[in-house]
Order: C-alpha cells, then sequence, then structure tokens
C-alpha cells in the first residue's frame, strides 16, 4: 500500500540522522545538525498531528508487512501530546546547550549525538505500537540517558550513573520476560492484537506484573526511586532537565498504554489500587525529602519523586474520564515546568558558583529572569491558579471526589502545600541580600530565555487547557 | 513434562536467579554477571517457546534472540566500562547504602 | 551486617516467589506456532531465504535498526568515559607462541566471518555472527602483536558508525519513492539485504573490538591524587 503520509517515521529517523551526524562530524557541523533536526521534527510533528486530526487514530505499517509479521507505529492523541511535550521541551533544551556547552568542546562532543539518540529514543516510544519494539526503543533511550548523566564526570555522576544504569538494564530485562510471556501466549507483539485477545489468566497476570514492575523501576515510583534523585542531581542541567521532563515519562506512558489498551481485560481492581497507593506514598515522601535538602539540585531531583506520584492516581480512578485527563495533563505541566527549573537552577548555579541554597543570595539579581522562570514552575508544581499543573490537580480531584475515592483528593491537595514548603525558600534565598550578590555573574541570555519559555508554555498550558484537550481526545482507537 | 516446558522451566529459574543477584550483592561485576544470567534465562525460554509446535521452529523468537543479545553485550560493556571508570575515580567496586551527594559545581 | 543479610533475605524471597508464579503461569500456554505461518507466507517476497534473517532485516528491520543505535551508544559511552585515559603500556614480550598461533588460525578465523556473512541469507548465520568473528579476529591480531589498531582508533570509530548510516539510508530509500519506511522494492530486496548485513558486519566487527579496547585503557585505581603510587 503506497502513498502512506511518512510524517510518523520522520518523527523517529530525523533525531536518529542528526545523532549519527553529529557522531561523524565534530564541532559545528554537529551542532549545526542537531539544531536543524530540533527544527524539523516539530515541522513534521505538526504534519503528523494534522493527518490524525483529520483521519483519526492512524497506523503506518513499517515495510508494509502489517502486525502481527510486521512493526506498526501507533499514533492517537495521547501519542500526539507526548510527542509535542518532547518536542517542546526538546528544542528549549537543544536551544539551552548550544549557549551552556561554549568552551567546552569535550563535554559537548558527546552530547549531541546522545541526545540526539535520546530524543530519537522517546520518540519511538511514543510511537510504538509493539512491545518488542518498544523494549528496543526503552534501551535506546535509556544507554543514551545514563551515557548523558556519565559525561558530567566526577564520583557522583559516576557511581549515581551506574546506579542509575544497573537499575534500568534489570527493569528492562524484567519487563522483556513479560513481552516473552505475552508472545508465549498470544503468537503476536502488537498491543491492540494483544488487547483484544487478552483475558484474565495465569500467563497474561504475570506477563502485567513483569511489564508493570519493570517500567515502575524506570519511572522511579516509589519505593523503587531511590536511584533517581543523586543520578538527575549529579547531571549537567539541560541533561537533568530531560531526565526529570521526558525520561520518566516514556516508561509511565509504557504503562499507560499497556495497561489502557492491551491489559485493560486481564486486570484486577486492587492493581490500580496498589499502584494509586504507591502514588500516594510518592506524593508526600518525596515531597518530604525535598525540603530536607541543602543542595538545589537535589531538591528539584526529590520534587521530581514527588510529581511522579500524581501520574499513578490514574490507575484506582481509570474508569473516570477526568483521571485519563488530570494524569496526561500532569505528564505534560510537569514536563514544561521541571525542565524549566532544571534550566533556571543551571543558570543560578553558573551565577552563583554552587548549588547550595543557603548561598543563593544574589541570583535574584543577576539572573533574575531564571529565578522568575523558577517561581512560575513552582506554582505549576504546587498547582496553583491558572498553571497547567493546576488544570491537572484539578481534574484528578475531580475524579476522585466522583467516584467516590475522595482520599486522593486530600494527598493531591496536601502534596501541593508540601510543594509550596519547597519552593518558596528557594525564591526567599535567591532575593535575599547576601554577602555574594556582588560576585554573582551573568549567563548568556538564550539560557535564560530558554528557561523562561517553558515556564511560560506551564503557564500558557493552564489558560489554554482546552486547546490540546478538545482537538486530542476524540481520535483514540 | 514436555521438553520445552522443562528448557522453559530452567530458563525462567536462571532469570529468577540472576534477579536474586542483581539485588542480593553489592559488588558490581556481580551484579552485571547476574544481569547477564537474567537475560541468558529470558533467551532460553524465548527458545523453547520457538519450540513448541511439532516441527518447523518459530523463527520470530529467534530474532528477538538475536536482539536480546546484541543489546545486552551492549549494555554489558557500558556497565564494566562505567565500573571501571567509578573504580578509577573512587577506588570503589560496590554500590553501598549510597555515598553523599556533594557536588556543587558543574559543566566546568 | 544485619541491613545486608534483610537485604538477602527479601532478594531470595522476592525471586522464590517470583519462580514459583513463572512456573505456574506457563502451565497453561498451549503448543501455538506462533507467526512461523505468517513468516513462511511472507518469505518469499523478503528478499532472503533463511527465515531468521527475514525477520531480522526486513519484517522487523526496524527492531534491529534500533539496535544497532544501541550498539552504537554502548560505543560513544564508553568512549565518553575512556576520555583522556591513555592506553596501558604495551607488553614489549612478543609470545612467540602466540603469535605463531595467530597467524595460522587468523586467516581461517576472517574466511569462517566471511562464509558466516555470505551464509546468513539462507542458513543460520548474518551480519551479528560474522561481525563477532571478525571482532574476535581483531583482537587476537592485535593482543599478538601482529597489527596495532590502537593508532588508527579515530578512523575505525568513524568506520563503525557507517554501518547504521548504511542501514538508516537503505530504510529511509523507499520514502523517495514514496513507499514506506523500510518498504524495500521486491526485485531489489535481495540486493539491498546483502549490503546492508555486509556494513553492518564491518560495523559490528569494531564496534566490538573498540568497546574491548577503549574499556581496557580506563586505568585502574591507583590511590588518591596527591597519595603516593
Amino acid at each position: 500500500m503506497h502513498g502512506a503520509p511518512p510524517w510518523a517515521a520522520l518523527v523517529i529517523a530525523l533525531p536518529l540522522a542528526a545523532g549519527v551526524l553529529a557522531l561523524l562530524f565534530r564541532g559545528r557541523p554537529a551542532r549545526a545538525a542537531s539544531v536543524i533536526s530540533a527544527l524539523l521534527i516539530p515541522g513534521s510533528l505538526a504534519l503528523l498531528s494534522g493527518t490524525v486530526l483529520r483521519g483519526g487514530a492512524l497506523r503506518y505499517r513499517i515495510g508494509g508487512w502489517g502486525a502481527p509479521l510486521g512493526i506498526d507505529l501507533f499514533a492517537d492523541g495521547l501519542s500526539i501530546v507526548m510527542l509535542w511535550m518532547t518536542a517542546f521541551v526538546g528544542t528549549a533544551v537543544t536551544a539551552y546547550s548550544v549557549f551552556y556547552f561554549r568552551g567546552n568542546a569535550e563535554k559537548e562532543r558527546f552530547f549531541w549525538p546522545l541526545w540526539m539518540f535520546l530524543w530519537a529514543g522517546l520518540n519511538a516510544i511514543f510511537l510504538s505500537g509493539d512491545v518488542f519494539n518498544l523494549y528496543v526503543s526503552l534501551e535506546v533511550m535509556g544507554l543514551s540517558a545514563v551515557a548523558l548523566v556519565c559525561i558530567a564526570g566526577g564520583r557522583e555522576a559516576l557511581t549515581a550513573g551506574l546506579r542509575y544504569f544497573l537499575v534500568a538494564i534489570t527493569g528492562s530485562l524484567t519487563y522483556l520476560l513479560g513481552v516473552a510471556m505475552l508472545y508465549a501466549q498470544y503468537g503476536s507483539l502488537d498491543i491492540y492484537l494483544i488487547g483484544e485477545a487478552a483475558g484474565p489468566g495465569p500467563a497474561a497476570a504475570t506477563a502485567a506484573a513483569l511489564m508493570t514492575a519493570g517500567l515502575l523501576a524506570k519511572t522511579a515510583l516509589f519505593p523503587l526511586h531511590f536511584w533517581l534523585p543523586r543520578a538527575h542531581a549529579s547531571a549537567l542541567s539541560p541533561v537533568s532537565a530531560v531526565l526529570s521532563a521526558l525520561v520518566v515519562k516514556a516508561s509511565f506512558y509504557m504503562v499507560l498504554r499497556l495497561w489502557t489498551d492491551a491489559f485493560g481485560n486481564a486486570l484486577a481492581p486492587q492493581a490500580g489500587l496498589f499502584l494509586g497507593a504507591l502514588g500516594c506514598a510518592a506524593v508526600v515522601w518525596g515531597a518530604l525529602m525535598a525540603m530536607r535538602q541543602k543542595r538545589l539540585k537535589m531538591l528539584v531531583a526529590y520534587s521530581t519523586v514527588s510529581q511522579i506520584g500524581y501520574l499513578f492516581l490514574f490507575f484506582p480512578m481509570a474508569a473516570h474520564p477526568d483521571a485519563f485527563t488530570g494524569a496526561v495533563y500532569q505528564a505534560l505541566s510537569h514536563a514544561f515546568a521541571k525542565a524549566s527549573i532544571f534550566l533556571s537552577v543551571g543558570n543560578m548555579m553558573r551565577s552563583v558558583g554552587n548549588d547550595a541554597i543557603e548561598g543563593l543570595a544574589g541570583a535574584g539579581k543577576s539572573v533574575q529572569t531564571s529565578v522568575f522562570a523558577f517561581g512560575i514552575s513552582g506554582a505549576s508544581l504546587m498547582g496553583l491558579p491558572p498553571s497547567g499543573g493546576f488544570i491537572a490537580k484539578w481534574q484528578l480531584v475531580k475524579a476522585s471526589v466522583e467516584t467516590g475515592q475522595w482520599w486522593w483528593a486530600a494527598v493531591i491537595m496536601a502534596g501541593g502545600l508540601l510543594a509550596a514548603a519547597y519552593v518558596f525558600p528557594v525564591l526567599r534565598r535567591s532575593f535575599a541580600d547576601g554577602g555574594a550578590a556582588g560576585e554573582a555573574l551573568k549567563v548568556p541570555y538564550g539560557m535564560e530565555a530558554a528557561a523562561m519559555a517553558l515556564a511560560v508554555l506551564s503557564l500558557v498550558l493552564g489558560i489554554g487547557a482546552a486547546i490540546p484537550l478538545s482537538f486530542f481526545w476524540p481520535a483514540r482507537l | 513434562m514436555t521438553q520445552w516446558m522443562a528448557y522453559s522451566v530452567c530458563g525462567l529459574l536462571l532469570f529468577t536467579i540472576g534477579l536474586y543477584g542483581t539485588i542480593a550483592y553489592g559488588h558490581v561485576f556481580r551484579k552485571v554477571l547476574s544481569f547477564n544470567i537474567m537475560g541468558s534465562g529470558i533467551f532460553l525460554f524465548l527458545v523453547s517457546i520457538a519450540g513448541r509446535a511439532p516441527g518447523h521452529p518459530d523463527p520470530v523468537p529467534h530474532a528477538m534472540v538475536l536482539t536480546g543479545i546484541v543489546v545486552t553485550v551492549s549494555a554489558t560493556a557500558f556497565a564494566l566500562a562505567l565500573l571501571r571508570k567509578m573504580n578509577s575515580e573512587t577506588g570503589e567496586e560496590s554500590l553501598g547504602p549510597g555515598q553523599e551527594y556533594r557536588s556543587g559545581k558543574e559543566g566546568e | 551486617m544485619g541491613i545486608s543479610r534483610l537485604h538477602k533475605i527479601f532478594a531470595a524471597v522476592l525471586s522464590g516467589g517470583l519462580a514459583l508464579a513463572l512456573i505456574a503461569s506457563i502451565s497453561g500456554l498451549n503448543e501455538g506456532d506462533g507467526l512461523s505461518r505468517q513468516v513462511r507466507a511472507s518469505i518469499e517476497e523478503s528478499g532472503v531465504k533463511s527465515e531468521v534473517t527475514a525477520v531480522l532485516l526486513n519484517f522487523r528491520g526496524y527492531d534491529t535498526l534500533l539496535e544497532i543505535a544501541v550498539l552504537l551508544l554502548a560505543l560513544i559511552g564508553v568512549t565518553a568515559l575512556a576520555e583522556g585515559e591513555t592506553a596501558p603500556e604495551k607488553a614489549d614480550v612478543r609470545d612467540p607462541a602466540l603469535s605463531g598461533l595467530a597467524e595460522l588460525i587468523l586467516p581461517l578465523m576472517v574466511l569462517a566471518s566471511g562464509y558466516l556473512l555470505h551464509a546468513g541469507t539462507y542458513a543460520p548465520g548474518g551480519a551479528f555472527q560474522a561481525g563477532a568473528v571478525l571482532a574476535a579476529a581483531i583482537l587476537l591480531a592485535r593482543l599478538a602483536g601482529i597489527a596495532e589498531p590502537e593508532r588508527r582508533k579515530g578512523a575505525l570509530a568513524g568506520i563503525a558508525a557507517i554501518g547504521f548510516a548504511v542501514f538508516l539510508s537503505a530504510a529511509l530509500a523507499p520514502l523517495l519513492l514514496g513507499a514506506r519506511f523500510f518498504d524495500y522494492p521486491g526485485q531489489a530486496a535481495h540486493a539491498i539485504i546483502v549490503v546492508v548485513e555486509g556494513a553492518l558486519a564491518i560495523s559490528t566487527a569494531l564496534i566490538l573490538y573498540l568497546l574491548f579496547s577503549e574499556c581496557s585503557s580506563i586505568r585502574q585505581w591507583r590511590g588518591r591524587k596527591g597519595e603516593a603510587e
């Protein structure tokens, strides 16, 4: 069947091509290839979105074979929203990194190819309709993510990177055994063919448990979060932004996709309740730990542990449509807010020379825009109106009240207060007049602009919430 | 118990033995060996289910095993290099309950 | 020690419980034949006679493309880690037994690798098996002191990336003809797969060799900086 629009394939192939070019040609050509691909990806994504808007959810049969023999790419509203999340954060991080790596050719040399392959892995995950292909895409993403942590160098990054990698590989092998179980049972690797065939039974339940457990380790859901804070904190700031904003979302997306489209009939309701309870524990524990941190990047990393928890409140309320919207909105708004915060923190650290919260005085003057961006994004983490975080948490509260499970709402409210308790001290410190104020440096304006752009996006997401919701939700298979 | 089932059970047991190793041991080299055992268990399981029907074996699990082997080899090489680098910087060979995060600067 | 023992007990309970659950869950599996019928029905159109190669390089070629990306990523990661490390001093002593043996079996290894590559289109074998044997040959040549690939590591790393570039180009080329990603035109499928296999075999060999070489150049712990060596 000829004439299928190639956009879905291009969204994956563009960063792959940029990655190999950036590997072969160092320096300026590598940077150019990455920047061009960061501009072309949103372009082909816009064309893909147009196709989905006109024709509904789309299946792209790679090689023309079609599932179950071949691999199908699959794009519906959820995939499109996730791809745009990646594109916005990715473009901002690319712009930021052009300035960030100036005068640091040694690290830049490895950053561009790894970052492009990471982007390709993310896009591949959001478009895949095949459980084994998801495994390989997950490895592309995982290996580039860990290598990106390690290019920071030094004992903290290396130790944290190694721990991260060992958890990630154990998680993905556990996932792979689940894939093998599914294939043994259903003779197919296509998510939707499995979904049609799946019913309650021991093999399906074991496969679902293995795959979910492996992915939870990679998503760092409490209590499997132990590797995350140090890995995200010791990475370079643009890398931290990508890890916290996007990488943990990719494995969450896989859990969401599998639970809604593949295991729908095979799961007991208690399983959803269990994930919801872990999510609650994550919200509270992550926030409490964030409050105790003395280092800014550790605080922000623990905040990620906390914000991931909200995503899993979807599962106990899966029957309510607002729970799905709320969880996806939380993924989106946390991605923009957290990427903005890590980029801002990178600017603040460069300005005042370290990341001790005690030593931030003066940043409020030298990198005012970044501190302001931190504040806006912090409001989204707390769930203050009119931010994207507010809409997300509002939808989740609504779903919990309407399904009669009010206790989730209580945790969501408490989580917002706890977030305020770790965001405000940072702002207060930054605006304090300290002894070091005179020594605080300026940073290139492009780096501040990138942080601000994402902060504005997290705000606009709340004001213009209706746009992504109304356009993409009907496009589900 | 049929032949393929015996091999499947061995594969699954290998996987759980490997899983035990990744959790129970602190030394990184042991962890690397353990995740390789997990991988081998999965591959044995895949090959055994490919031969369930009499006659012609199913080529798709065989292809999955080949892909899986390449991924595992890559991961092993990277993990070993990372172990050597960590050892070269810190003298450690194990991952203990957590070294304190002490970095304050970055990028330079 | 108490924590360590608890840790081991936890690991044992988890793995033991999982083993029981896994074994219980396969007892219900039927004797399904998976996708073998579909593969046989389409094998004529795939361009190769070997079913496994048809799955790897045509039906599920996209997986293999990403798998080569993983291999390349491992090389980037290991190179980044070995950055700034100097290769260990080479022993000048040339082991006569090793180099004699190497001279004897190196040609055979290269021949075996070529055979495995060729056989891949109709029998078990293919790019990865061929690449692995070739990597072993390069390594043996280096250890025996016959070749010094270390000197051209930069160039080798460049060539190592070519396999992925060729594969990606082959996958994208059909888009220019208005067909799909990976949709090789019927008559050309065989030729494309042979070229891709050849490129992948060379890349796989170089990447595997470089992984070894870069990894071994990272020196071991020599005490804290400033302490006596």
